[in-house]
């Protein structure tokens, strides 16, 4: 094996007083930086990610996709046929899934120390927080636009402006969402409980969020839940990116802008945010 | 006890719901000192140490780490300590050398000096050559090596090793153990140790016994080792007999006829040797001499053996878990 001789110490560098370190500001603004690019490293060192990911969403898709449109005929509205309704819808149903399930990591590394290191480093939690909230963010969000490449077959083009757009919804729901996985993973200590848990709380976002049917012709007590849904303001936000003519959002008879949908997203991402953060900083 | 104690431990108290894990526990560990701290699983060892390391918050009394107190100023506590867990706690899919720049970040290094403090600490710990390789494809050995250079990066001043070399071969053992006396020798950092291995426990300048929450014992490893008895010197001779009458008149010592030679117990058996040669005339054909041990000390104290102590992996796991599950810490 390697372990093999090692060498006589030879401290003299790190013996050496310390010549500079960071101010407190700058030191949590790199350590935030540090864990999300620690997720992005992850994510190439395991590229598979990248595909596994995308068999379910692919399968909704066409299989769903095409067996509705045969049955419902072109309900998606606005001029869209369902097939092209449903893709964006997917592409936020993969990032939901991914940003939810990427506070797994947190339990993760919480059953297998790497948490440690981060909570005994002398840096604010609202840092870990922050930068495991955009690093998962922006994994969900790589993961989901393996999607893109389908596109074409259900005849959903993008211009520069619309993909860049959706892109940054994409990002918006993603953070959100892994703020709010933060929230559940910080109470739960044991893998098993958290996909329970989590289990529980996914489909029900994911199905009352619009990304599968139309929202606009529900009966009243499935509209009421589906706008208290948080993540139906992304998931319209992105549609609206994708299929400018698709049909839009209303809340009591008051159609959604497209920067309520940005700042409800948001302000739901940050109260997330701020409360994990609360949650984590809780020493017992 | 002064202020500038590395560590300073006064009535620490620390309560899971009814049950008390560390129960008015005091103690001070000088500058530079390697301090160990020994006790059976569940002694609240792992509880100590996570209020050290301001992972959990005490229940009573208080606590200073490098002058800081735990409870209010947990921010300097942690940019003043280092940590080496019994437990892996790498980023398996980070290389080594990624694993020590996330480190220097956290502690707030700019990156222009992150490579200068990696390189040598790679260097004593032998890692050079695969420090740009992913972690996960390290041995057991290797990983815990990369642990303690990471510990060091920062330069603390006060190093926790909870059983830092769990599990490792002798060997390897071997050196950690030279960097550890290294390090205490260039940078005079004063290390807080909790050990089962006795060879270990006796490196350390002093050591506490802690058993159900209290310390029972604190002293220098031979201190605690004359609290436990005598030293027992075994002689052969060519005529027992008479040794033992010779032994009797002038140095005034009973000694015992026994299977193995003749028998005899003295406070300090290293002085006492060469004083016995000078008043023998019959011929020594062997000489032995035991001293009670560190495990004759635990057991004393502790009621139980070291090695009983010593929990199983599944349970080494759950002791260590600080982070999760706080209320079954030290339970």
């Amino acid at each position: 094996m390697a372990d093999t001789a090692v060498r006589a110490p030879d401290l003299t560098a790190s013996g050496a007083a310390t010549t500079r370190r960071d101010s407190a500001l700058r030191r949590n603004y790199r350590a935030m930086l540090m864990v999300w690019r620690r997720d992005i490293i992850r994510l190439f060192r395991m590229p598979t990610r990248l595909i596994s990911g995308i068999a379910q969403p692919v399968l909704f898709l066409f299989v769903l996709g095409a067996g509705l449109e045969s049955a419902i005929g072109n309900r998606g509205a606005g001029g869209v046929d369902y097939q092209q309704y449903l893709f964006p819808g997917i592409l936020a149903m993969s990032v939901l899934t991914s940003s939810l399930f990427s506070s797994m990591a947190i339990v993760w590394d919480r059953e297998f120390g790497f948490m440690r290191e981060m909570l005994v480093a002398p840096i604010s939690r609202s840092s870990l927080v922050l930068g495991k909230a955009l690093g998962g963010g922006s994994v969900s969000v790589m993961q989901g636009l393996v999607l893109v490449v389908f596109a074409p077959l259900v005849g959903v083009s993008f211009t520069v402006t619309s993909f860049l757009e959706m892109v940054g919804f994409l990002l918006l729901l993603a953070f959100s969402l892994t703020a709010f996985g933060m929230v559940i993973a910080s109470r739960m200590q044991r893998m098993e409980s958290f996909q329970m848990v989590m289990a529980l709380v996914m489909q029900p976002m994911l199905f009352l969020s619009g990304s599968i049917f139309p929202l606009d012709q529900l009966p009243d007590w499935l509209g009421v839940i589906t706008r208290l849904n948080p993540a139906t303001y992304g998931v319209d936000a992105i549609r609206r990116a994708v299929l400018p003519g698709a049909s839009k959002l209303d809340v009591l008879g008051w159609t959604v802008p497209l920067w309520a949908d940005a700042l409800i997203t948001l302000g739901f991402g940050t109260a997330m945010l701020l409360l994990a953060v609360k949650l984590f900083d809780r020493t017992e | 006890m002064s202020t500038t104690s590395a560590i300073e431990v006064d009535g620490l108290v620390r309560r899971f719901g009814e049950f008390t894990a560390v129960d008015d526990v005091s103690f001070t560990v000088e500058p530079g000192e390697l301090f160990g701290f020994l006790g059976p699983n569940g002694a609240g060892k792992t509880t100590t140490i996570s209020i050290l390391c301001t992972l959990l918050r005490p229940s009573g009394g208080s606590a200073r780490v490098a002058g800081f107190d735990v409870a209010t100023e947990p921010g300097s506590v942690r940019s003043s300590i280092g940590l080496v867990f019994q437990e892996l706690t790498l980023d398996d899919y980070l290389t080594g050398s990624q694993n020590l720049a996330f480190h220097a970040v956290l502690y707030g290094y700019p990156a222009s000096e992150v490579r200068d403090r990696a390189a040598p600490l790679l260097e004593m710990v032998g890692l050079t050559d695969r420090a740009d390789q992913q972690v996960r494809f390290y041995s057991g050995g290797m990983k815990r090596r990369l642990e303690i250079a990471r510990g060091l990066l920062h330069s603390p001043r006060v190093l926790f090793l909870d059983e830092p070399t769990i599990g490792l071969d002798p060997q390897t053992r071997v050196h950690i153990w030279d960097y550890v006396d290294t390090l205490r020798q260039r940078e005079k950092t004063t290390m807080f140790l909790t050990t089962h291995y006795m060879d270990e426990a006796e490196r350390c300048d002093r050591i506490a016994i802690i058993d159900q929450g209290k310390i029972v014992a604190i002293d220098t490893p031979d201190a605690l080792k004359d609290s436990v008895g005598d030293d027992t010197v075994t002689l052969m001779t060519s005529d027992d007999a008479t040794a033992l009458e010779q032994i009797k008149t002038a140095l005034g010592i009973t000694g015992e006829l026994t299977e193995k030679g003749l028998r005899l117990q003295v406070p300090e058996g290293e002085s006492f040797v060469p004083r016995l040669f000078e008043h023998l005339t019959v011929e020594v054909q062997n000489v032995a001499m035991h001293r009670p041990s560190l495990d004759d000390v635990f057991i004393k104290y502790t009621g139980r053996d070291i090695r009983d102590a010593e929990a199983g992996g599944m349970d080494q796991l759950k002791a260590s878990g600080m982070v999760r599950g706080f209320r079954k810490a030290g339970s």
